[in-house]
């Protein structure tokens, strides 16, 4: 059942040196718009060369580089259905490279990407299925790629839950499509926030405490989460209390990683590797490794 | 491809023509120890070698390797522009002599992490310009060693030509056609007698005796001995004792992890991306950018390497992930070693079999 993602479309367009191509030489992307989300995270449009098509499918992942300074993995935000000749990264300043990108890169700067890479969320499982999506923090933002998929398909899906939750009101991500997606009636939203302000009118405390709000048809209904691995245990066990099974629980597990092709052995979970058949795993796969939670 | 004789005598004569055409490496002295080097003659080689301090996997993945280079600069609106260009140009054609059997299962290994899946062509574009000369190991290399409970005693078909001392002679047999190729055009040889054969035979026959069994279980117990023993306090133990050096992984024939780094020239504009062993066993291996530490403790790094060596690779490659080489018995500080962390949860499954058996 597992694509290697050896077999997926790649967009990296290795260049040749001695009769040799490199699967580590990134393809030089230019960014042609920034937009500031929330004080630790901005949004990244990013041009391929030739306005080329990423590829890529929800929950895959890109190397982003910046030579000189590094190479990071980044989800890519924009769904496929939103992606022609530019994609979209949500990035968060939170180590050497993504700091450096936050304080330097303009419209008009030049990028390294590769990829994309991993399996990526199967839509073909999810079509015909009630959707429940529950996203934590920086986690909307892959869970973007996979919401707007949905939204733009939207007859192919049935119901479609977001369970949103963040630290505080100011690390909402996307506030605006929040805005309208509350406006249509075939979009569940329920945000919460662990610590509010004078402001928050909205659900307070931990993400679990979104889920006894919505009703699921557990026969038709599977389940996405995306979030920091403490967020993991407590979603899982709402999940299975709904009657899920897990089988029907998919999360995604990000790791460190420095190739995106399998080799360099950062991103390993138990035996498997995260950037090669992860980083979305379902949560009955997750099970059999002792190291996935 | 045959069977070959080479007088010994006519070892360094085959090595001159190599050096006109090749980089050659083989086992030379170095301190107390022995290690892979280039080689300006024959005599400087030592065949009958006990063990080298690295396996010679620092010829198909040096510990650092240029991926690419690049230049970056400012256009006239002061916008970042980017160039790469990818580095192949350090690939030296390279004969290595005197590969133990050992470190042949390791290069198969290599072979099919680097080559099969996504191609690492840095890997390939080494590979296909190496030659490998495995010697044949007649005697152990010393007490750390255990590659014949590993099954690793005898030469997989990653080698171009390998070599048997008997008498005043090798027998040489042809792995690859360009290996032999490599033979018949360097050194003048002949066919191996009906007799040479018999000789052969007979040494090899001879030398299993020499070696011994270190672990208690076979190698094919070994994955599933790992999946009971995750839990094991065994683990807990070696982390308190380990000082999560990474010489261990350094000198292990089947480790290839790497990091990925940058280094800019003094002008800030120029500067190469390479790639760098690594180590499974530091601290920072599994930490993400926010702090998160997938492998905190040393008792769980200590168990990824083992259960590495034991179960995964097998898993993801079908080939077992230890050579049995006992270079990491060696080099580490604390006496960590895979035959007595394997023995120690044997026996501690052996307890929780028999429970009336500790009364």
């Amino acid at each position: 059942m597992f694509e290697t993602a050896a077999n997926l479309v790649t967009t990296t367009t290795p260049r040749t040196a001695n009769g040799h191509t490199s699967v580590y030489l990134p393809t030089v992307a230019q960014v042609v718009d920034v937009q500031t989300e929330t004080v630790f995270e901005k949004v990244y449009t990013v041009r391929l060369p030739g306005g080329e098509n990423l590829g890529h499918r929800p929950g895959q992942f890109v190397m982003v580089s910046i030579p000189g300074v590094g190479e990071a993995p980044i989800s890519v935000m924009s769904s496929p259905s939103r992606t022609h000749d530019t994609f979209r990264l949500c990035i968060r300043n939170a180590g050497d490279l993504t700091g450096v990108i936050h304080n330097s890169v303009l419209p008009g700067d030049a990028i390294g990407i590769r990829g994309p890479f991993g399996r990526g969320f199967p839509l073909e499982v999810f079509k015909g299925k009630d959707v429940l999506i529950a996203p934590g923090g920086l986690g909307m933002a892959p869970a973007r790629s996979l919401i707007d998929e949905i939204l733009d398909n939207r007859d192919e899906y049935g119901r479609l839950i977001v369970l949103y939750g963040a630290k505080n009101p100011s690390e909402i991500l996307f506030r605006e499509e929040l805005r309208a997606w509350r406006q249509r009636d075939d979009i569940e939203l329920f945000v919460t926030v662990d610590r509010p302000d004078e402001s928050w009118v909205g659900h307070i405390g931990v993400i679990t405490r979104l889920f006894p709000r919505v009703q699921i048809n557990p026969f038709k209904t599977v389940a996405i989460t995306i979030g920091p691995p403490v967020m993991y245990r407590f979603v899982v066990m709402e999940l299975l209390g709904k009657g899920l099974t897990p089988d029907q629980i998919w999360m995604s597990f990000e790791r460190r990683m420095k190739c995106g092709v399998g080799k360099c052995g950062h991103c390993q979970v138990n035996h498997r590797y995260s950037c090669q058949d992860g980083p979305a795993w379902t949560y009955a796969e997750a099970l059999a490794f002792e190291e996935a939670l | 491809m045959s069977l070959y004789i080479l007088p010994k005598e006519r070892l360094p004569g085959f090595v001159e023509n190599l050096r006109t055409q090749f980089r050659v490496v083989g086992p030379v002295r170095s301190g107390t120890g022995y290690a892979f080097d280039t080689i300006g003659s024959a005599e400087e080689m030592e065949l009958d070698y006990p063990t080298t301090i690295l396996p010679p996997k620092k010829y198909l993945l040096p510990q650092r390797e240029v991926l690419f280079s690049f230049h970056t600069d400012s256009d006239e609106q002061g916008a970042r522009q980017i160039e790469v260009k990818p580095v192949f140009d350090a690939v030296e054609p390279t004969v290595i002599f005197g590969v133990h059997t050992c470190d042949m299962h390791g290069i198969m290994l290599y072979d099919k992490v680097f080559a099969e899946g996504y191609k690492d062509e840095h890997y390939v574009a080494r590979r296909e310009q190496t030659y490998i000369i495995g010697i044949e190991c007649l005697r152990p290399c010393d007490d750390a060693s255990f590659c014949k409970d590993m099954g690793t005693l005898t030469a997989p078909p990653v080698y171009d030509l390998h070599m048997t001392a008997v008498d005043g002679m090798y027998l040489v047999d042809t792995g690859t056609e360009k290996g032999e190729r490599l033979l018949l055009s360097n050194v003048e040889v002949h066919l191996a007698t009906t007799e040479d054969i018999r000789r052969l035979s007979q040494t090899l026959s001879a030398k299993w005796p020499h070696f011994r069994h270190r672990l208690k279980m076979t190698k094919d117990q070994i994955p599933s001995l790992m999946t009971i023993n995750y839990g094991s306090n065994i683990w807990d133990t070696l982390g308190e004792q380990c000082l999560a050096c990474g010489s261990c992984t350094n000198v292990c024939p089947t480790c290839f992890c790497f990091d990925v780094q940058d280094e800019v020239a003094l002008n800030m504009t120029d500067g190469e991306r390479a790639r760098i062993w690594d180590s499974c066993q530091l601290h920072e291996f599994a930490l993400v950018a926010g702090g998160h530490n997938f492998r905190e403790s040393k008792a769980s790094r200590v168990r990824h390497r083992i259960m590495r060596k034991g179960k995964y690779i097998q898993q993801v490659h079908n080939i077992n992930g230890c050579t049995g080489c006992g270079r990491c018995q060696r080099a580490c500080l604390v006496n960590i070693t895979i035959p007595g962390t394997l023995n120690a949860l044997y026996d501690e499954m052996q307890i929780d079999l028999n429970p009336a058996g500790g009364a």
